[in-house]
């Protein structure tokens, strides 16, 4: 079960994290480690190697029911009829003006099994909530939404060398499974759900067990991935992996406020696919053209970081702001994403970051920054 | 790692070696450990004056900004331009390679309102309880 301290909930995993000497922080109610070496270090090793990330803190919902699917065609933007069994589908949950509840990922489970749903820990109760508000809502629909994140346990294994690591520990080959898919398995003799998915722009797995055995799955990885220099990760490299590879983090790229068109996630909303929570506001929003763009940029040269909510300007003129900006350890400069007024928009444009009341220059970009080269 | 004994230093984890009317001002190496991985500083010109008890100038790590301490007030001498130009230094070396400035001192009175370095370390000892 969840361990709680000093009102902040610990993961399965928390006497590791300060057994490698990590700096734990309060994060939407748990206690998660920040970092272990320090985050440019263990950057660097996911993107050469492979790291270990505990997301005891992230959420699991099920939908079941008969009108599983068209439930959620409801309640998210993306279409997922496409899914098949053992897939899965970044998503939107959408409210009624268009703006985003959170983003998630849709694991489909087997044939008449319903989905299985990951979400973002501090949107978790607010997301269980909105769902079940719409399933009692629609009651010409037979669907079910269960929260199963205190039975769940997640980590991942991210970076280059991940299928090494894994292979020699799973009972079913994992050499041919997709990325954004998934399938049953085992670690170690325990049953899990294993996914080719994550949030660093790498190769690598996230894998969901019971919650009891979170543990002993952590330790076996752990200990196979000795060979190959495999460390912990904390969420502060977590932060600045998903940044490069452009991944958004719901409460900076979008919110409730910022809908998916301006935060760039025109491809994860499907307007044709069936009426669905905001899909009118979106199709309009759409048919005027968008007012605010997301936009990536690089400062070149050593300078100081733009953070969440810096203002962004042009000619003097005040045109948006940051939503993520932070020192890329790749790239050994300051790069961010910015919402800004869509007649600024555009690669190669200039655009300044307003840093403690001083403009310093930066340069619009082509994103993601960091793109892994697939083998 | 245990501050060192020639040195002063402030509630705000900056460190001063007095050598005559010119002190030189350092982060100490819980301030450099608390912020982690240091990516920027952005410190005051040499001509500058500063303050004693107000921000010198700005720290930055991969998590967060920080303002820098005057520990002293004076004008500025010299500034460390190596550690501008790569300021993972001040990670590395605190109390070595990573001072930050000179500062020729104003009120040399000021420099008594400083720790030594056991009651920094104590200091520090309550600040983490441990």
């Amino acid at each position: 079960m969840t361990e709680i301290k000093d009102d902040v909930k610990v993961t399965p995993l928390y006497d590791r994290h300060v057994a490698l000497g990590a700096r734990l922080i309060p994060f939407a109610g748990w206690m998660m480690p920040v970092q272990y070496k320090g985050i440019i270090h263990e950057h660097k090793v996911v993107r050469e190697k492979s790291g270990l990330f505990d997301l005891g803190h992230m959420g699991q919902v099920e939908v079941e029911g008969d009108d599983a699917l068209a439930f959620l065609q409801y309640v998210a933007s993306n279409d997922v009829s496409k899914i098949e069994p053992g897939h899965a589908l970044y998503a939107l949950l959408t409210n009624e003006n268009g703006g985003v509840v959170d983003d998630i990922i849709i694991y489909r489970l087997s044939e008449g099994d319903g989905y299985f749903i990951c979400v973002n820990a501090s949107n978790k109760d607010k997301d269980i909530a909105w769902m079940q508000k719409w399933a009692a809502d629609r009651t010409d629909l037979d669907v079910t939404v269960t929260d199963i994140s205190d039975q769940t346990g997640m980590i991942a294994i991210q970076g280059p060398d991940s299928e090494k690591v894994m292979t020699p520990l799973v009972s079913v080959p994992i050499a041919d499974l997709d990325y954004f898919s998934w399938m049953p398995n085992s670690i170690a003799g325990i049953p899990v759900r294993l996914a080719r998915t994550g949030y660093t722009g790498e190769d690598g797995f996230e894998i969901y067990s019971d919650i009891e055995d979170n543990a002993t799955i952590w330790d076996a990885i752990y200990a196979a991935g000795q060979d190959y220099e495999l460390e912990a990760i904390g969420l502060g490299a977590r932060d600045t992996l998903r940044l490069e590879a452009r991944m958004p983090l719901y409460g900076n790229e979008m919110d409730d406020v910022i809908t998916p068109l301006e935060a760039g996630l025109g491809w994860a909303v499907k307007l044709d696919k069936g009426e669905f929570i905001g899909r009118d506001k979106l199709s309009a929003q759409k048919a005027a053209g968008v007012p605010r763009k997301t936009i990536g940029f690089v400062i070149e040269g050593r300078s100081a970081s733009p953070r969440s909510h810096f203002p962004l300007s042009v000619d003097g003129r005040e045109v948006g702001f940051v939503t993520s900006g932070a020192f890329s350890p790749t790239f050994d400069q300051n790069i961010g994403l910015g919402l800004v007024d869509a007649d600024v928009a555009g690669v190669g444009k200039p655009i300044d970051v307003i840093i403690r009341d001083r403009a310093v220059s930066a340069k619009q970009v082509k994103t993601p920054f960091y793109k892994r080269e697939r083998g | 790692m245990t501050a060192p004994a020639d040195l002063k230093y402030s509630k705000s984890h900056e460190w001063v070696r007095v050598d005559g009317d010119v002190v030189t001002i350092g982060l100490a190496d819980y301030a450099q450990n608390e912020l982690g991985d240091i990516t920027y500083l952005e410190l005051p010109d040499v001509g500058d004056s500063i303050v004693g008890g107000e921000p010198l100038g700005v720290v930055e790590s991969v998590k967060a900004a920080s303002d820098i301490y005057a520990p002293v007030g004076g004008e500025v001498v010299e500034r460390n331009e190596d550690a501008i130009n790569a300021p993972e230094v001040v990670n590395q070396s605190p109390y070595g390679d990573a001072w930050l400035i000179k500062v020729r001192v104003g009120d040399a009175s000021e420099l008594d309102a400083l720790m030594s370095a056991t009651t920094y370390d104590q200091f520090v000892e309550s600040e983490t309880g441990h």
